[in-house]
């Protein structure tokens, strides 16, 4: 592949609180705000915290999940006085990050989230980006655990979340941890990954080359709700313990996938694929017990910035 | 060979199994729905196997939790349960749980009076490892030491401990202290709003194995005494918070996250800042943490609770003919 020039990437935001219970992202932005941000020079971040009254009540919203406004129709959309809550909060946030799709919106935004699966440090993207998909290769070669790269194929209009504002987008998410909860374990690993994220952002601009290669991405296939009882709504299984806590580990036909409250144990029926979100609180009510992604490796060209 | 004396205690004829008292705990309220599907089927079958022996009411505490998968709408149900909360009286701005813990303890109670269940088991979850803990308000309560020694040898590849808190009658706050005898199930770690297989087989051994033991001693078995473990609650310790804010400023350290029950020692590691900081241990006495960073109790200002750890002799027990 040929190799390819940016401009440089001096607007960086990092948010937090996006899903205000998911507490690691808040302590990080909180942590960064108090600290003073010129230190990295060519590059100005702004911490911000995504959804503040959703983060003061330690819930993932208060009208609707911020993280499903993004999506250029919703932008678009005119507030009423019954608009939810984060529905305004979006327009404000692509006012001040965005627009989303023009030249005025931050060069990067990185979007912090928690999980309760069994997720490790992974990171979310939605097309094939080449500065993201290079800052993944980055933090995969300095972080020793497993890094793992997801993508979401979405044509960007359709992009819901966050860190589409931006003229490139990443969310971390980083995993098991209860909503509600802070651990340090996992705090240190965002703040690692996050640190890592400013440090290529800075030898970007500054000149380095960044070889081409492969890397490794689970891209979505499809998504597994729990069995429900057709009258209540209401599961009627949980994940069966040889699929808890095995996110990107190979699921075949005939595995266990499901363990009925009365003990009967239900199997997959499809094709291999690897599963992640498994046991996610907050997808009980988006009916998803798992999603199901396909392993690709992704060729990437050699990158660094257009010098003027 | 010396003939100890057995403690003889009345049968316990109504057992009540509580899921759901806090909305988000899932395990008990998928354990009591199923409990309840359970009880439908057999009744539509056969009568009561123990022809009345025992019988076990089932209950959903907290239904309007329940629904919206919070710990609670108002207040915290298992804090209503004190003397002065129970006598007081509803009006119009009485806070929901406050209402629901008099009807539960109508249901159930009334608290200290003979007509009281006999035990009441209150299912719950926590974020902290804590295995399967029992927790109760007395340490010389020989129905639930007995049952916690059967859950203990019971459920071998599970730590099953006894928490006691040195409560009085009158100041015991939470659901289960309205029965005769009673205790808190609490079974971690997991999530609040999500069911685990494993969490949920071990909680539905626990009810199993007790209403087992309930049984063989209503049917007059000999249980011989012996020695337990008993974590006696001495105090809790607060997240470090900002002056002004009142968030909190560091995590449970590393190396404490997941240790409960291991000995905490003055001067081990206690919380980690933000800024990266090690915070130790700066008690006198070397003491036993449990709770450990349990998400309801960040708003309790509870980062942990500490405990004394003693052996207790436990006598036998058998029915009073």
């Amino acid at each position: 592949m040929e190799h390819v020039f940016f401009p440089p990437l001096s607007r960086v935001a990092v948010c937090g609180g996006t899903h205000g219970n998911e507490l690691t992202g808040v302590y990080m932005v909180r942590e960064m705000q108090k600290q003073t941000m010129d230190k990295d020079g060519p590059v100005s971040v702004t911490a911000v915290l995504a959804n503040p009254p959703a983060v003061d009540a330690c819930r993932r919203y208060i009208d609707t999940d911020l993280n499903r406004c993004f999506t250029d129709a919703l932008l678009s959309a005119p507030l009423t006085d019954s608009s939810p809550y984060e529905l305004r909060r979006a327009h404000e946030l692509n006012a001040q990050f965005g627009p989303k799709g023009s030249k005025e919106a931050v060069d990067l935004l990185c979007d912090l989230h928690n999980t309760t699966a069994n997720m490790g440090l992974s990171l979310i993207l939605y097309s094939l980006d080449w500065i993201t998909l290079h800052i993944c290769k980055y933090l995969q070669s300095k972080i020793s655990s497993p890094v793992r790269v997801i993508q979401l194929n979405i044509p960007i209009s359709e992009v819901y979340s966050l860190e589409a504002v931006g003229k490139h987008g990443l969310a971390i998410e980083i995993g098991p941890q209860p909503h509600g909860v802070v651990r340090a374990d996992i705090y240190n690993m965002m703040k690692k990954a996050v640190d890592l994220t400013l440090e290529w952002l800075q030898k970007f601009n500054t000149g380095s080359i960044f070889e081409g290669g492969e890397v490794e991405a689970f891209t979505f296939a499809k998504s597994i709700d729990y069995p429900r009882d057709p009258t209540t709504g209401e599961i009627t299984a949980a994940i069966h313990p040889q699929l808890q806590d095995n996110d990107f580990k190979l699921l075949q036909p005939g595995d266990p996938v499901f363990m009925s409250f009365s003990r009967e144990t239900v199997k997959y029926e499809g094709e291999p694929l690897y599963p992640f979100f498994v046991n996610e609180c907050a997808y009980y009510e988006k009916k998803i017990a798992f999603h199901l992604a396909q392993r690709k490796n992704l060729s990437i060209p050699t990158i660094s910035v257009k010098r003027d | 060979m010396e003939v100890e004396e057995v403690e003889r205690l009345p049968r316990l004829s109504r057992v009540a199994v509580c899921g759901g008292t806090h909305g988000n705990e899932l395990s008990g309220v998928y354990l009591v729905r199923e409990l309840l599907k359970v009880k439908k089927k057999k009744k539509k079958e056969e009568e009561d196997e123990d022809g009345g022996a025992m019988s076990v009411l089932l209950v959903l505490s907290n239904p309007r939790a329940m629904q919206q998968c919070l710990r609670y709408i108002d207040t915290d149900l298992n804090r209503c349960f004190t003397h002065a909360c129970l006598i007081g009286p509803t009006l119009d701005k009485t806070p929901y749980e406050m209402r629901r813990a008099r009807e539960l303890n109508a249901m159930l109670g009334p608290k200290g009076s003979a007509g009281a269940m006999d035990l009441i088991c209150d299912l719950h979850n926590t974020t902290a490892n804590m295995g399967l803990s029992l927790i109760t308000y007395s340490d010389h309560d020989w129905i639930c030491m007995h049952i916690f020694r059967h859950l203990q040898r019971q459920i071998p590849d599970t730590p099953v401990r006894y928490i006691h808190y040195d409560v009085t009658s009158k100041e015991s706050y939470s659901l289960d202290s309205v029965g005769k005898h009673g205790f808190a199930m609490e079974v971690g770690p997991q999530p609040h709003g999500v069911v685990r297989s494993n969490i949920y087989t071990t909680m539905k051994s626990g009810v199993q194995y007790m209403l087992d033991w309930v049984h063989f001693f209503n049917s007059g078995v000999i249980f011989d005494g012996g020695f337990m473990d008993v974590f006696t609650v001495v105090k809790h310790i607060d997240y470090p918070r900002d002056g002004e804010t009142h968030n909190i400023t560091a995590a449970i350290h590393p190396q404490l996250q997941d240790r409960d029950f291991c000995l905490l020692r003055p001067g081990d590691p206690l919380f980690q800042t933000f800024s990266g900081e090690t915070l130790r241990y700066t008690g006198s006495e070397p003491l036993y943490p449990f709770f450990i960073n349990e998400s309801a109790y960040y708003e309790k200002g509870i980062a942990l609770c500490l405990a004394r750890k003693r052996r207790v002799k436990i006598p036998s027990v058998r029915e009073y003919l």
